[in-house]
């Protein structure tokens, strides 16, 4: 496999990685765009673990991730209680503090940036990307993703339905940060080089795109949008830099015909036969009394 | 069958909005096993009743009983656990879940905590809670619509569905906010054999929110009169029907002239 493929096919499962880790929070109803922070902690603390003491990439950046997870606990609490706009900024503002806080890490390399030693290459990383999609996917197959779909959809009818809204929310900031930083540390162990201005908003802004033109509402969608989404710029790259304005032009375009992103429940529930009663509206005209 | 307690007790409930008082000390029972309806004009407090005893809104003053428990600093959350729920005005069902799936989130209540949140309901068809809320649909004579998306539904089948969500909490007391409001007369048919079967042993009281007083009459047996936050009368629906101050507010003379003696008697 030449360098190149194998180099865009590693940035594809780190999106898709990235992707699932926008995704969660989305699905509650919160946009986080402070991710970009999450996935730095990941590939920082991965990073640091692998280069100081020698621990296998693999665990490394597990434990990058649950570091993420961790930090995201603790803030979580207070910036979850904002809403709407007010969050988005406060989530924005939490991924430039851990930048600016990396920044001047000297322990990291500050701001000349971070040689990490060990390396890892496309199997294990597709493999990780395979493991989160699998993982979401059965975590929405459980109550859990009625609960979080609920919690988006209605706050006040979700609680009066005994469901604890707060700690869902949190449940879902929590394990998407976990997976963004997993996907922070999947990151550093290919490119062997990391650098706090990699993951700023551009990134968090991106990645949400992901899950935005994927479409929410089901656990495909995030898959879809970051597949389609990292492939496009490639496939496009013979138009030079035109590809940006065709790339940015395609965003809009989607945005304006299918706001709802390229898949959503009702069609993949109609594809696999189980919304019957969905498409033959004639047929729901005609209820009988009974 | 009925008993003494009653399932619901208002005592002296206060709610105020800015400087409106919307429930101005409020008091009464609703029987256990009873099928109640509260009726009164626009902004009597009616939907107010039901936010208070939800807990979506909290009181100024007073308390409210449920089955004796007094739930008045109980989070709205925990309610249900306490045998209390309810449908909407306006149907609130989960647009991005599947019919099933929106009676499932009434289940929540029973099967919470770790291992109940992790209940892979959705990954084989077989789950038990899955099943039960399967059976409930069909029950109500729904089952074809399981797998629809709820927004595709005729509005009385969404009314419905509302019903059967908040039953899968098998609660003690079902409050229904106008559940009649813009059906059909097959629609409203259907609405009532349903609500039959829910009240068929008695373990479930309603208290009904409704306009039309045909559907309150075929299908209550005690009627609660509410007017500015006060109630005026209550008894059986033949009773209110030829009670003369209900009748004045509320049923029979013209607005204008009743409105004005209203805010006579607010005033006085």
């Amino acid at each position: 496999m030449s360098g190149y493929l194998e180099g865009v096919l590693v940035l594809l499962a780190v999106n898709v990685v990235f992707a699932y880790g926008a995704f969660l929070p989305v699905a509650a109803g919160q946009l986080n765009l402070g991710l970009a922070g999450f996935a730095a902690i990941g590939a920082y603390a991965s990073a640091f673990l692998s280069n100081t003491y020698g621990v296998t990439p693999v665990l490394a950046i597990a434990v990058g991730g649950i570091a993420a997870g961790l930090i995201a606990l603790v803030v979580a609490v207070p910036v979850l209680r904002t809403r709407g706009i007010y969050l988005a900024l406060a989530t924005f503002a939490l991924g430039q503090i851990v930048q600016a806080t990396l920044l001047n890490l000297e322990v990291v390399g500050g701001a000349a940036g971070y040689p990490v030693t060990a390396f890892i290459r496309l199997p294990t990383i597709a493999l990780f990307a395979a493991g989160v999609v699998v993982v979401v996917a059965l975590l929405f197959a459980t109550r859990f993703g009625i609960a979080v779909t609920a919690v988006h959809d209605d706050e006040r009818v979700a609680d009066l339905m005994g469901l604890d809204v707060r700690a869902f929310q949190i449940a879902a900031f929590t394990l998407g940060s976990i997976i963004a930083g997993i996907g922070g540390g999947l990151y550093a162990h290919h490119f062997s080089f990391i650098e706090a201005q990699y993951f700023n908003i551009g990134l968090s802004i991106t990645i949400v795109l992901y899950v935005l033109l994927g479409g929410t509402q089901t656990v495909l969608g995030p898959l879809i949008g970051a597949v389609v989404f990292t492939l496009l710029p490639e496939i496009l790259r013979g138009s030079a830099n035109w590809r940006y304005v065709l790339f940015a032009a395609a965003v809009i375009v989607l945005m304006a015909l299918r706001p709802q992103g390229l898949v959503t429940g009702e069609q993949i529930r109609r594809l696999l036969g189980l919304d019957r009663h969905g498409i033959r509206q004639a047929e729901i005209a005609r209820e009988p009394a009974a | 069958m009925t008993n003494e307690r009653p399932i619901l007790r208002l005592e002296r409930v206060t709610k105020r909005f800015g400087g409106m008082t919307a429930i101005d000390d409020l008091s009464f029972d609703v029987r256990c096993g009873s099928r109640t309806a509260l009726i009164g004009p626009n902004g009597a407090g009616k939907t107010t009743v039901f936010n208070i005893v939800t807990g979506a809104v909290p009181i100024d003053a007073g308390s409210v009983f449920v089955d004796g428990k007094d739930i008045s600093r109980v989070a709205s959350r925990r309610r249900i656990a306490h045998g209390v729920a309810r449908s909407f005005q306006n149907v609130r069902l989960m647009p991005h879940l599947t019919t099933l799936e929106n009676v499932m989130v009434g289940q929540h209540c029973r099967n919470a905590g770790l291992f109940g949140v992790l209940q892979p309901v959705n990954l084989w068809p077989h789950n038990r809670w899955r099943e039960a809320a399967r059976a409930a649909l069909t029950d109500a004579g729904l089952e074809r619509y399981a797998g629809a998306t709820v927004k595709n539904l005729p509005y009385g089948v969404q009314k419905r569905v509302e019903v059967v969500r908040a039953m899968m909490a098998k609660p003690h007391l079902l409050l229904l906010d106008e559940p009649a409001a813009g059906l059909n007369s097959t629609e409203t048919e259907a609405l009532q054999r349903l609500l039959e079967r829910i009240c068929d042993n008695g373990a479930v009281t309603l208290l009904v929110v409704e306009h039309d007083m045909h559907f309150v009459g075929a299908t209550c047996d005690e009627v609660i009169v509410l007017d500015f936050g006060r109630k005026i009368a209550e008894g059986t629906p033949t009773e209110i029907r030829a009670n003369a101050r209900v009748q004045e507010i509320y049923l029979g003379t013209p607005v204008t002239d009743a409105t004005e003696r209203r805010h006579a008697a607010r005033s006085a």
